[in-house]
Parts: C-alpha cells; structure tokens; sequence
C-alpha cells in the first residue's frame, strides 16, 4: 500500500474522447491536468460531457483510443477502477442496501484484507469524521439524504485512495442542507489535501468549492481558470451566461469609444470595428440621466431585500439587468442613466 | 344497514366457494386415515394407510425430494448468473432470450418431455436415470427461477451498486458474492421456493420421463389411485400435501413481488 504514503497524486488526461457504442460522441478529445491536492470542478449544462469525464478518470469507462490517463507517473488508462485505488461518490450514493452503515464504510477495508482491529478503529474514525456515529448501526433505508450523503463520503475515503470523485453529490439534497453540506464537503476536502474532481452543474457550488473550474460544453472545455477567472472574465459568451448572469453590449467602434443604442462607452482595448463587452449586474449603478453617458428606462423593479434587481430597456439589443444594494425608489417607466464600473467591463467573444 | 346486509351475502358466497373447494381435499385427507372409506368414519381412524404408503411408495417420496434439491441446485447454479447476465445486458439478444424463457411454461410438460425423449432417449444409461428426470424439471422450472431473479435485479440499481463496490477496490467475484447476490435474496428466495414446489408437484413432464424404478411421488400417487384401495390413495394424498402445503405457505409469503422488496430493506 505505497499509495498510503503519498501526500496527493496529480491527474492528467491526455487526448481523451469518447463515443459510445451507439455512436454518441460524448466527449471530444480533452486534455486536462490537475495538481495533486488540487480541487478541479467540471462545470456545464446537462449532458455535456462532465460525468462521462469523471468516468475516465475513475475507470469506469475506457477512453477511446489514443487516450490516456496518468495517475502521478503511473499510466493507469488499461486499469479497471478496482485497481485504481479512487474514491467515488456517486449522485445517488449508490450505498449498499444489503449492510449497515458501519459495514458500508468498513467495506473497502474489508476487501483490503485491512485487519479486523484496525478497520474498526479506522471506520471509527470515519464516522466521528463526518458526524455519524450514533448512525452505526442503521441501515441505509432508515438514513435521510443528508445522512447518506455524510456515509457515502464516509465510505469513499476510508480506504484513504489516491484521488476524490465525486459526480454531482448534492444535487439529490434540498438547498438548505446542500449549503451546508457544500461547506462541510470544502473544510474536508482541504484538510485532508486529495486532489479531488467535482462534477456539478450548480455554478455556486462550482465557486465555492472548485480551485478551478473547468467549464464545459457539449463535449469540450469551453475554459478553465480559478472562479475569479471564469466569473470575470469569461471566454466566451456561453461561459459568461453560464456563470451567473451577465450583460451584452455590441456596437460599433470609433474615436475610441463604443457606441450603442442608448450611449456609449470610452474603449481603447482594441481596434475592431464592431465588438462586443460584457458586465456583472453588481458592477453597474443607476444615476440620473444628466450623470452618465448611457440613458435607459426602467422597465422592471424587483426588490430582492438586500438589494434591488432592475431592468433596463431602450441600451443595446436587450434588456440589461443591474443589482445595487441602493435604497432609492426606482420608479417603472423613468428614464435613468447607467454607469458602469470602468475596470469591470471585458470584451468577449460575442458568439453563443 | 343495506351495505352490511350486501357485505354477509358476500361473506357467506365466499365461504360457500371455499368450502366447495376445500371439502373434498379434507375428505380425501379423512379417508387416508379411516379404517373403511365406504363405512365412513364411524369404522374408526387409522394410520394402517399411511404406513402402507410409506412402505409401498416411501423410494417415490426420496426421488422426489432428491430430484426438488438437484433441480434447485442446479437453477442456483444456472439460473441466477443466467439473470444477471440477461439483466446487465441491454441488447436485442438479451430482450429475445428473455421472451424465450417464457416458452417453457407456455408448452406443455408433455410436449418438452417428447422433445427429451426424442433427442436424448437413445442414450440407456441416462434414459434409465433419475438424471433424465431432473433435466426436464430443470428445463421447466429454470424460468421461473429467471424471471423471480430479474425481477429483484431490476427492481434496483445494481449496476451503480456494483461501481461504488468496485471503486471501493472490489473486483467481479467479491462484487456479486457480498453486493449482488446478498441484495437478490429475495428473488433468489422465492424462486427456490417455488422451484422445489413445481419439482415435487411436477407429473406431465415427469409421467413420460419416469421408468417403473424411476418414479416421482405425484407419479406414484396416480399409480395408486389407479390399482390400490381408494384409502391407499387417501393416504398418499395426505403425505403429498403434508409435504408440500409448508412450501406453499411459504410461497405465498415470499412469492409475491411486492413481498419480495420489503424483505430486501427489512433488517433479518
Ligand atoms: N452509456 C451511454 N451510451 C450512450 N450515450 C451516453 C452514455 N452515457 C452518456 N451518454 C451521452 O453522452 C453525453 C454526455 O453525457 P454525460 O453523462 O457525461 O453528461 P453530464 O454532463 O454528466 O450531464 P448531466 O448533468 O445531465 O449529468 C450525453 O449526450 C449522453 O446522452
Ligand atoms: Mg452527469
């Protein structure tokens, strides 16, 4: 068990795709490195790629061929996950119905051949860990979700593996107690330093959780970079409407600024003559109209209690949202002006 | 006042069809014990009969019970793998061969029996042996062992059990002995069952397969009622079903599908 002694195992999928047997190509060729004790989320829509991903990784799928997957130094591509050393949580825990929860923590150290004495101690351990204890004797039909989230976790990293799966571990739970597990899941994950893949399609839990996030879209990297990256500066505009919620202007470029329905905005950044930027609608504030160079109308007020959402329409193609945590009365139909943070507008690439 | 009046007419048809059915059971077991059936009870109780049929039929009673166990060691053996292999393939062929499992029941014993016959009767030593006996119940039963099976397996997602037990380091073997196979005992359960009940009750198939040294008890019991007093074959009928009424019981208990998922997540 020399893998016992290894601190983390760095990740690295090199060309990785896959079509599945009817022909569905899942995943175009990805190329992906994770550092050891790193968290990376795999992050998109339904049906993009991400489990399928996470499935390479474990060994639960081979990918096709010419791809490879490294485990630190080792190439474990021809390895069945049984000897892949992984551990996995999966959506819907997949917890033995047939064993207590002490016995499905204990089960990969009973098929370690671990000791008697010492797997106890060790699922002792576990279950303190996440919080369990008094639930030991229980079958795994008498648990709650959250419970059976806390044993599946338990259950994976008992056998102290190499790297952390876990394929959308919360989605099954309901908002408050996947907040609170979200935490619960960070904490771990950093204190036990596994390099750890994540796979969700909720971008608060990506944020909260990823180093990085991989953003993906049918089947390829759309970007990857830390949630700051991502969040503010997208790469494209499929990432920037995945993440959170972003506004669009397009318009034409002269005399070094950008012109638009509605006003326009000083920009030196680039020469095109036509382009597109995008802001956050935290980064953007309603004046009166004598104030910016960017006149609107209100066309929709939605007070939120810590802050107020507004719609603006007659700017750009379409409607642009702005949330501010200002008192003022907004009133529908009154024509405002807009200001935008300076330093919080990015250029993009403006297709969908 | 109307309802409850509609509800004893119910009650008592119903009791009236039971006793209808159930009657001339408990009259046939009654004779297996009197001393004189055409006398009627008052010639006295007795177990005389029993004992004659023991003595007379009692290698009937063993080949059957030998030939139950064979036939459910074999359908444990073959047809459990067999429905877990039908349930984790998806394909076409798999879909097919489930729908042929189902021709066994459909045709009858008779006619599998022909079949065996016809293929496999030349050879004398087997033709001669219980063996040929037990390959057609094995033949009969085995899907209805299959289908108990496959019902459980589909009933959950052994296939993302299999995966967390094998992400845990477990590979094939270990895999369906502790997380397959314990999770399927229901349905292995109630197939075994009613694997042993269809054996021991099995005469068609068995009527044309059996030679004179081979004779299965529901054979016999036919024998009986063909050439021995009529309390001979009371009696017999009387340790048929002293010996297959528990499995019955039991059946019913363990057969039904939704039985069968409560007793996956109940704790022993
Ligand atoms: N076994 C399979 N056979 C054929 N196609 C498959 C199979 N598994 C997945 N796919 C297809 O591959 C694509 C990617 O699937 P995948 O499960 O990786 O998506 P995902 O990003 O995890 O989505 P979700 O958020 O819905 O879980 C989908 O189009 C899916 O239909
Ligand atoms: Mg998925």
């Amino acid at each position: 068990m020399t893998s016992d002694q290894e601190v983390s195992t760095s990740i690295r999928l090199e060309a990785c795709a896959k079509t599945f047997d009817d022909g569905t190509r899942a995943l175009e060729p990805i190329d992906l490195e994770i550092a050891g004790g790193e968290t990376v989320v795999l992050l998109g829509p339904s049906g993009c790629g991400k489990t399928t991903t996470l499935r390479i990784i474990a060994g639960l799928e081979a990918p096709d061929p010419g791809g490879r997957v490294l485990f630190g130094s080792d190439d474990v591509t021809p390895l069945p996950i049984e000897s892949r050393n992984v551990g996995m949580v999966f959506q819907s825990y997949a917890l033995f119905p047939n064993m207590t929860v002490r016995e499905n923590v204990a089960y990969g150290l009973m098929v370690r051949n671990v000791p008697k004495p010492e797997r106890a101690v060790r699922v002792g351990e576990m279950l303190a860990m996440m919080h369990i204890e008094e639930l030991a004797d229980r079958r795994i039909d008498q648990l709650s979700g959250g419970q059976r989230q806390r044993v599946a976790l338990a259950r994976a990293i008992a056998v102290r593996p190499r790297v952390l799966l876990l394929d959308e571990p919360l989605t099954a739970l309901d908002a408050s107690l996947r907040e609170r597990l979200r935490i619960e899941i960070n904490d771990l994950l950093r204190s036990l330093g596994i390099t750890a893949v994540y796979v969700t399609h909720d971008q608060g839990e990506a944020m909260a959780i990823g180093d990085r996030i991989v953003v993906m879209r049918k089947g390829v990297v759309a970007q990857i970079g830390s949630p700051k990256d991502i969040y503010y500066r997208p790469a494209n505009a499929f990432v920037a409407d995945f993440i959170g919620t972003s506004n669009r202007l397009t318009g034409h470029l002269s005399n070094g600024a950008l012109s638009f329905q509605g006003g326009s905005i000083p920009w030196q950044r680039s020469e095109a003559a036509e382009l597109t930027v995008m802001f956050r609608p935290q980064d953007a504030e309603i004046v009166a109209p004598t104030e910016a160079q960017i006149a609107g109308r209100i066309a929709n007020v939605y007070f939120l209690g810590d802050r107020t959402k507004i719609i603006l329409e007659a700017i750009g193609q379409g409607p642009i949202v702005v949330e501010t945590t200002a008192q003022a009365d907004f009133v529908i139909g009154s024509n405002v002006g807009l200001k935008i943070n300076p330093d919080r507008i990015f250029e993009i690439d403006g297709e969908t | 006042m109307k309802r409850s009046r509609i509800f004893y007419v119910n009650l008592a048809f119903t009791l009236l069809v039971c006793a209808f059915l159930i009657v001339p059971i408990f009259l046939s077991m009654l004779a297996g014990v009197t001393v004189n059936f055409f006398q009627g009870i008052k010639s006295g109780l007795t177990l005389s009969w029993v004992i004659e049929v023991w003595s007379l039929y009692a290698d009937t009673i063993f080949l059957s019970l030998l030939i139950a166990v064979a036939c459910l060691i074999c359908n444990l053996l073959i047809g459990v793998p067999a429905a877990y292999v039908l349930a984790r393939k998806s394909g076409r062929v798999a879909r097919m061969i489930e729908e042929t499992l189902v021709l066994p029941i459909a045709i009858p014993g008779l006619a599998i029996a022909l079949a065996l016959i016809v293929t496999y009767g030349g050879i004398r030593e087997f033709r001669l042996s219980w063996l040929f006996i037990l390959v057609g119940h094995v033949l009969y039963t085995l899907p209805f062992m299959i289908r108990s099976v496959l019902a459980v397996l589909s009933s959950f997602d052994f296939r993302t059990l299999e995966e967390g037990a094998a992400s845990l380091g477990a590979g094939f073997w270990k895999r369906f002995r502790t997380i397959i196979i314990p999770n399927c005992r229901a349905g292995i359960l109630a197939g075994s069952l009613m694997v042993v009940t269809l054996s021991v009750g099995e005469f068609n198939l068995t009527w044309m397969l059996h030679t004179p040294l081979t004779k299965t008890l529901p054979v016999g019991l036919a024998d009986s009622y063909a050439s021995m007093r009529l309390e001979i074959g009371s009696a017999y009928t009387l340790v048929f079903l002293i010996m297959i009424l528990p499995l019955l019981i039991a059946l019913q208990l363990y057969g039904r599908p939704r039985a069968a998922k409560t007793t996956i997540s109940d704790p022993e």
